[in-house]
């Protein structure tokens, strides 16, 4: 037996030592299924309504926030990028076509991209796959078309993000349900820029991680 | 009803006017109070303290001594938690069947002073005249063990002519903590002087509790800085109704 | 003068008595508690089900430790398969030995997140005796890094350095002899010093929040992004994992992601949180391993009525709550894990052969209890491990105190006895009554009582003898 195999068998055997029982338990995926559930894991709200409670908490750790109808999001997200000077903005390489037409900025593709040429661009624009609206949370899956990878989302200083409505959920059951088909993916959840309260308990934000999140919501 | 008293070992000692007063407003709402000589202490000392195996004969003495009272009144909210909290593990443990079922059986039975009075009595006003300005502090076991919620302020909500002030920081430990209070003297002094500070704010005369573990504490400390504030146990703030005057105690 | 290094903790009575000198540091504790608390507070009183998720939160995590073995098999075989590597580390130096041996590489240096258990075993240490200059990553542990410190707290580090201390620190450390105090100054200081760094290390150590055994995942849950940019920009991966990390489901996570932002930070949801399986080709780092530690994980689990210590999710919570912590901050304690939690783990994964004083730093007011997101019966688990302590001392017990209470309990089992011990009493204070009708002074062990406070003395009568002497009350059936 090698040390390593060595250790494993010994810690194995001390947790069967310290769990060890007069009555044999049941499968664990049994006992599993019986574990108390009796928090909320459906939603009370309309869509409507959680599109506006997303869009509130949202705004509340300074996201900015607009609501846009479906043939107007190419229109919407060069208008956004314009706004925050955004020149060259990083794109996964199968984003939705449509998104890019109307934007004055160069669109870079992640091909995949060298960090040096990542820091070279301004921002970045990506989809998701689900939006959290009690929390205020964007729930990316990398490697999905619209996403990318995760360093583009991370080290440009600015992210814009599009959400669609049917793709916001109430509460976090119900996005961690959504998210479950994704669930052998790299995984990012947003809830705001980057932060910290460790200086005398005043929170600054951005800290790493791009400082400015816009957030489109395609109505 | 006969109501039989469980004063607890440091009530009975240092804090005799609390029982005192204990009867004297049961007799009031027309009740006989008996007090089973034998008793003694619940124990909790020794448990808390990490001398567990020495509770035991005292679980069983207070089992012995109150088997066959009809209702127990304890006017002390960190005996009573004491019981509800551990004196069924320590009859599992001790592998006694009988000492088991006697303490299922006995434990609905117990009641602290202010539960006794509101949920066993069904009684809000004791007929209690107080005129002074006073503050409540609520005990950690009254609060976090047993649950007692707002009967103590109910209770003193209808005393009458009596003012009550609200306290910053109520729900926080005054530092007591049983044998903590000596084995972390430092520590205990320091969440003490806190206290002190919030019940001073409060310009209040009277200080009350139910539990004298936290009364002797900070009725230490106020008489330790000169403060003005007395503290009282609310079972003697019950029990003024005008005819027992207010400087009879001690 | 506000740290107690490690090495020198003697007991939490003098650590803490040390401690309540330093009137900044409590300042700073008594601040950051009230302003963790009160945001915790809010964002939880907004969650009708907020007990029904500390139930589940209860439930999976003892649950999972029930099945522990059957967890960590299926989490090191989802993980293997998924292109990671699992090791196991029956004590620190074991894991010590493994990153140290994984993390060599030609920079010389690793980034590393936040991690309590990496304190735990004094990973520091071993990479820099082997030549491995680590480079904390959050702003709070850099600050306690370039400070030389230890943590105070679990969640806020350096809670207890004012941002002077810290802009003189990052100053004199990073070159910047113009720096500003403003909090902004000093984050943008971090940020800039920092973001060269996160491009250019290829090897990143962390820890890990959760492992999930129903994917071979591990999920990450951090505020400052400096997470995302170690378990994503680095070429290897190494994450210290105790073996109470495990979850045995991702859906279990839906329970955890609630519980532990509200209880940690007090916010709905923590900036972000990262989730990953072994390797992602052409993803994030291409090398993964994780370091499963036990460290005495398995004795906290044999002891019965000790073993949900281990449901812990590392929130903080009970910190700011506890009344003691307040006052002292978690320096006094003498260990990374600090508070009430702190008073439980500790001494156990010591074997109870150190840290036997802090079990009993505490007054059992049941505030961590009260707060604690998996319902960890903190003062049922001190008063648990007060009795190993005692019963740990050699037979016979001749302390003082032992002797003590085995007379107090003498006195206590008969009724002649405790009326005797009375009259003792009220004789033997006699000497000690002063002029103002109380007691100012007692000696030895009482001693401590009359520090701080003043004590009434036994008054002429017990209760006993009021009611013996009262006639009969003619009181109605």
């Amino acid at each position: 037996m090698t040390e390593a195999s060595r250790a494993r068998a010994e810690i194995l055997a001390d947790i069967r030592s310290a769990n060890r029982r007069s009555a044999a338990l049941p499968p664990a995926d049994e006992t599993w299924e019986t574990l108390p559930r009796a928090y909320r894991q459906t939603g009370a709200l309309s869509p409507a309504d959680c599109i506006e409670l997303l869009a509130e908490r949202l705004r509340d750790y300074g996201a900015g926030v607009v609501l846009v109808a479906p043939h107007q999001v190419a229109d919407a997200i060069a208008d956004i990028l314009r706004r925050r000077n955004q020149s060259s903005v990083l794109v996964a390489p199968d984003v939705d076509p449509a998104w890019l037409n109307s934007a004055e900025c160069s669109w870079v593709r992640d091909r995949p991209l060298s960090y040096e040429a990542l820091s070279g661009v301004d921002g970045v624009l990506t989809g998701c796959t689900a939006a959290i609206a009690a929390t205020g949370t964007l729930c990316l899956c990398h490697s999905d078309s619209s996403q990318g990878r995760r360093a583009p989302t991370l080290i440009p200083d600015y992210h814009l993000c599009v959400v669609r409505a049917g793709q916001i959920v109430e509460n976090v059951p119900q996005g961690m349900r959504a998210l479950e088909p994704y669930r052998n993916q790299p995984i990012t959840l947003i809830s705001g820029p980057s932060a910290t309260a460790d200086i005398e308990m005043t929170r600054i934000q951005g800290v790493h991680g791009p400082r400015t999140l816009d957030v489109a919501i395609v109505v | 009803m006969r109501i039989a008293l469980f004063i607890a070992c440091y009530n009975d000692t240092l804090f005799p006017a609390t029982g005192i007063a204990v009867v004297r407003v049961l007799e009031r709402l027309g009740h006989t109070v008996i007090f089973p000589s034998a008793q003694t202490c619940c124990g909790q000392m020794h448990y808390n303290t990490g001398y567990q195996a020495e509770a035991l004969p005292l679980v069983r003495r207070f089992v012995e001594v109150f088997r066959d009272s009809e209702v127990v009144c304890v006017p002390s909210s960190s005996c009573v938690a004491m019981m509800r909290e551990h004196y069924e593990k320590i009859a599992l443990a001790s592998g006694d069947r009988r000492l088991q079922s006697d303490v299922a059986a006995l434990l609905p039975r117990v009641y602290e002073f202010t539960e006794l009075l509101v949920h066993r009595l069904g009684v809000e006003n004791v007929g209690a005249v107080y005129p002074h300005r006073v503050v409540y502090h609520a005990s950690c076991h009254s609060l976090r063990s047993l649950h007692v919620g707002d009967l103590p302020m109910r209770l003193l909500g209808n005393v009458r002519d009596m003012e009550i002030v609200p306290l910053e920081r109520v729900e926080q430990c005054c530092g007591f903590g049983g044998t903590f209070a000596v084995k972390n003297a430092a520590v205990s002094g320091a969440m003490l002087e806190e206290k002190l500070q919030c019940l001073k704010k409060t310009l209040a005369e009277i200080c009350t509790a139910c539990d004298n573990s936290c009364l002797m504490h900070i009725a230490g400390g106020l008489h330790r800085q000169g403060a003005a504030m007395h503290t009282r146990h609310i079972a003697e703030i019950l029990a003024c109704d005008g005819s027992v005057a207010e400087g009879q105690r001690r | 003068m506000s740290t107690v290094p490690y090495r020198e903790f003697v007991d939490f009575p003098t650590s803490a008595l040390l401690l309540l000198q330093d009137n900044q540091l409590r300042g700073n504790v008594r601040h950051a508690t009230d302003v963790i608390q009160s945001k915790r507070d809010r964002v939880v009183r907004e969650m009708p089900d907020w007990q029904a998720l500390r139930d589940s939160g209860y439930a999976i995590r003892a649950h999972t430790l029930d099945y522990l073995d059957t967890y960590l098999e299926q989490f090191a075989d989802r993980c293997t398969a998924a292109g990671g590597h699992v090791h196991w580390a029956r004590d620190a130096a074991e894991a010590n030995r493994i990153v140290v041996g994984l993390a060599r590489n030609a920079t010389g240096r690793v980034l590393k997140i936040k991690s309590m258990t990496s304190e735990e075993i004094g990973l520091n240490d071993a990479l820099l005796a082997a030549g491995i200059e680590p480079i904390e990553t959050d702003l709070a542990e850099l600050i306690v890094q370039l400070g030389h410190d230890r943590p105070s707290h679990i969640v806020v580090p350096a809670l207890h350095k004012s941002r002077q201390q810290v802009r003189e620190l990052f100053a004199r450390t990073m070159n910047l002899p113009e720096l500003g105090d403003r909090p902004e100054d000093l984050t943008e200081a971090a940020r800039l010093y920092l973001r060269h760094r996160f491009l250019n290390t290829p090897v990143a150590v962390s820890g890990a929040n959760f492992l999930i055994a129903e994917t071979g995942g591990v999920c990450i849950v951090e505020s400052e992004g400096n997470g995302r940019m170690c378990l994503t920009l680095p070429r290897t991966l190494i994450s210290l994992a105790g073996i109470d990390k495990v979850l045995p489901r991702f859906r279990d996570l839906e329970v955890m992601l609630q519980l532990l932002p509200r209880s940690a930070t007090g916010e709905r949801m923590n900036p972000y949180n990262s989730l990953w399986t072994g390797v992602h080709p052409g993803d994030g780092p291409q090398e993964f391993h994780v370091v499963l530690l036990d460290n005495r994980r398995t004795e906290v689990l044999r002891d019965q009525q000790a073993r949900e210590t281990l449901h812990c999710i590392r929130c903080g919570a009970c910190q700011n709550a506890c009344p003691v912590y307040r006052q002292t901050g978690g320096h006094a304690y003498g260990s990374v894990y600090a508070g009430p939690i702190g008073a439980i783990l500790t001494p156990q994964l010591a074997s109870m052969k150190r840290g036997q004083s802090l079990p009993f730093a505490s007054s059992l007011c049941g505030a961590c209890y009260e707060v604690c997101p998996v319902k960890i019966n903190i003062p049922e688990v001190l008063i648990h491990l007060r009795g190993r302590v005692v019963s740990a001392k050699p037979a016979g017990g001749l302390t003082l105190e032992a002797l003590a209470m085995r007379a107090m309990l003498w006195v206590f089992l008969g009724e002649a006895r405790l009326k005797m011990a009375q009259r003792l009493g009220r004789i033997a204070q006699r000497p000690f009554i002063r002029a103002s009708g109380w007691i100012e002074w007692l000696p030895g062990m009482l001693g401590g009582w009359t520090q701080t406070r003043d004590l009434q003395p036994l008054p002429r009568q017990s209760f006993r003898e009021w009611f013996e002497r009262r006639p009969p009350s003619g009181g109605p059936e």
